[in-house]
């Protein structure tokens, strides 16, 4: 085959991936701007402000700033659902480790970067601490991770607002939250003068290490394999248990660090809801169920509505219309696609 | 504890607990036994609560709030039914999606719609009026919870045995149960599982209508954004802890009403709310484990 020829196939491959996609994106959009003729508002002039407020100037790194979380919270949904298994309890995950992350950060006799490091793996463990708790349920009792990921989640949040609101209230403050943090305990801008802190870096290595450990190593074949077939992953010699302890460890790990980056880089405190509020782990399901899991595409997918988000504010702003139309859009996107069969077609 | 710990409002807020999750776990129940994993119990609710607002205020008529919440429910549900039912897609993928396509839609049309966010409510809108059953009202301490319910309490009590009925004693009961254990046998003996399957589902999302019902117009007269509060996947929950049996699922269903009405009472007693929220969600995890356990001793007591 000539090189000419061989491209041509590989961009139709690719192409022929992206098609459904793209056709479902242009669904999602159809279907919003009928749902905002519906109620009266000018869908045209909506998508323009969409667009323009999501890359327009200074709002790109509005943009990058959303993104850090919401890569953060993709691969956090990725990396179970690459082996077929559902997480839905990163919110509670994300509030642990966020809320630990500001009681190390408030409380640890040490200097300031011992506590910022501390802090950052405190947010780490708890989180993934507790999804362990969702993984030993499903491993010595049988319940299933989709419903006690879920419902674990409630007593998360209620202990962290709970929390707040007793001995770690800070009583300068109208909402229910911890005191500030420290300065030098915290994550330092990483543009100055732009919301984007050093969060990025540590969101960045995770995607790699995640993109490189799911296509170049052992534990990445393992998980792709159960995807695509758990029982023959189980006759190849996987050890499933110890796989679902593992991808829960992971996920939460990463969940609870995503709250302590919040926390530590922008937030510079733990307020009640304010982790959850931005409904990252929703998106970053949504956006790690467009890739199918694969690591890559969910980053991308991730940042695309990231930029969503920011351009639904820009809107709101400006045009007056609910920003909550760009989680219509999300769904709407996932939705059609789920119901063609193009992601996780039944077996 | 005292005995005025159970007083006569706790037993009234359990049985108001019980309402909408048992509507919701008996359309599960349905979806389960014809071989459907619906999750998206909680968005139906979801659109169900807000059309019930929606329709008895711009229909001026509690009957129009009905109407609008079991029509809405049925509609929604039917997303699911085409993609899943007709089309065979993930249910489990485009449950997820539809869950949130809810909240996202019904906070969108609050914004819109009403002008307001977070909760609205109109001081003109009926809710459900209460019956009062002679005899069962003047029983001491559950009196009220029994016998002084709105019409939607008694009706879901009367579906738990219709359905069971339904599954266990007519022959479509019969062929939808084929279907959700044997579906090629079921076919090969001419029952139309794609037509089942979708019945079942629309059927399904008009119960959680109703159950979304019950929650605006039930006992309040309000809608406020994602006021389900994950009361369907405590259903989903009563579903698999009852194994899709309807008479087990709605004792199972009546075990986290009774753990709400507990968190509400203890809030009562001066437990932070914060704590108590969670209750009928640790019972519900706490069921699931220990029910697991239990099976997995029975297994391999067989084995």
């Amino acid at each position: 085959m000539t090189v000419a020829a061989e491209l041509r196939s590989q961009l139709a491959r690719h192409l022929g991936q992206a098609l459904p996609v793209l056709g479902a994106v242009a669904v999602g959009f159809a279907v919003c701007g009928l749902i905002a003729l519906w109620v009266g508002l000018k869908p045209g002039l909506m998508f323009v402000e969409l667009i323009k407020g999501a890359v327009e100037g200074p709002q790109l790194f509005e943009t990058v700033a959303r993104a850090v979380p919401l890569v953060g919270m993709t691969l956090a949904a990725a990396i179970p659902l690459r082996a077929g298994i559902v997480n839905l309890g990163a919110d509670g995950q994300l509030a642990l480790g966020g809320c630990a992350a500001a009681i190390v950060a408030l409380y640890l006799p040490a200097p300031d970067i011992v506590r910022l490091v501390a802090a950052l793996a405190a947010g780490m463990a708890v989180g993934a601490a507790y999804a362990a708790l969702a993984a030993a349920g499903e491993i010595y009792a049988g319940v299933p991770l989709l419903l006690s990921t879920w419902l674990l989640t409630y007593p998360a949040k209620g202990l962290c607002g709970f929390l707040v609101r007793t001995s770690l209230r800070d009583p300068s403050t109208a909402w229910p939250s911890t005191a500030r943090i420290a300065v030098g305990a915290r994550l330092g801008s990483l543009i100055p003068g732009s919301p984007v802190n050093r969060g990025f870096l540590l969101v960045a290595v995770v995607a790699i290490a995640v993109i490189f450990i799911d296509r170049r190593s052992s534990i990445g074949f393992e998980l792709k394999l159960r995807g695509l077939n758990e029982r023959f992953a189980r006759y190849g010699g996987v050890d499933l248990h110890r796989q679902t302890l593992g991808v829960m460890l992971a996920s939460g790990a990463i969940a609870g660090l995503i709250g302590a980056i919040m926390v530590l880089g922008s937030q510079f405190r733990y307020t009640d809801g304010a982790l959850t509020a931005p409904q990252y782990s929703w998106s970053g399901t949504l956006a790690a169920l467009l890739a199918g899991g694969e690591p890559v595409g969910s980053v991308v997918a991730a940042v695309l509505f990231a930029a969503l988000q920011t351009g639904g504010f820009a809107m709101e702003r400006s045009v007056e219309i609910p920003r909550v139309l760009t989680m219509v859009l999300q769904s709407v996107v996932i939705l059609f696609l789920a119901m063609r069969g193009a992601i996780w077609k039944r077996p | 504890m005292t005995f005025a710990f159970f007083n006569a409002t706790f037993f009234d807020q359990a049985v108001l607990g019980i309402t909408p999750i048992l509507l919701a776990a008996l359309a599960g129940t349905l979806s389960e036994r014809v071989g459907l994993f619906n999750i998206a119990l909680e968005g139906e609710m979801l659109v169900g609560a807000f059309a019930a607002i929606a329709g008895s205020h711009f229909g001026g008529s509690l009957q129009a709030g009905v109407l609008a919440a079991v029509v809405a429910g049925a509609l929604f549900s039917g997303l699911l039914a085409v993609g899943s039912a007709l089309l065979r897609g993930n249910d489990i993928v485009i449950g997820i999606s539809l869950n949130l396509l809810a909240a996202g839609l019904t906070s969108f049309l609050l914004r819109t719609l009403f002008g307001v966010s977070g909760t609205f409510s109109d001081s003109a809108m009926q809710g459900l009026p209460r019956l009062t059953v002679p005899g069962v009202a003047s029983l001491p301490l559950v009196g009220s919870a029994l016998g002084h319910q709105n019409v939607l309490v008694y009706l879901s009590w009367a579906l738990v045995a219709v359905i069971a009925g339904f599954l266990n004693r007519t022959p479509w009961g019969l062929r939808l149960r084929g279907i959700g254990e044997q579906p090629d046998a079921a076919v090969a003996l001419g029952a139309d599982a794609t037509r089942y399957r979708f019945i079942v589902t629309l059927v399904g999302g008009a119960l959680c209508g109703l159950a979304g019902l019950q929650l605006s117009l039930g006992s309040l007269t309000l809608f406020s954004e994602n006021m389900t509060a994950g009361r369907g996947w405590i259903a989903v929950a009563a579903v698999m802890l009852g194994r899709a049996r309807p008479l087990y699922v709605a004792a199972a269903c009546v075990l986290f009403g009774l753990s709400d009405a507990l968190g509400l009472r203890l809030q009562g007693e001066g437990l932070p709310n914060q704590i108590t929220d969670s209750a009928p969600y640790v019972v519900t995890l706490a069921a699931l484990v220990i029910a697991g356990l239990r099976r997995r001793r029975l297994a391999g007591a067989l084995a």
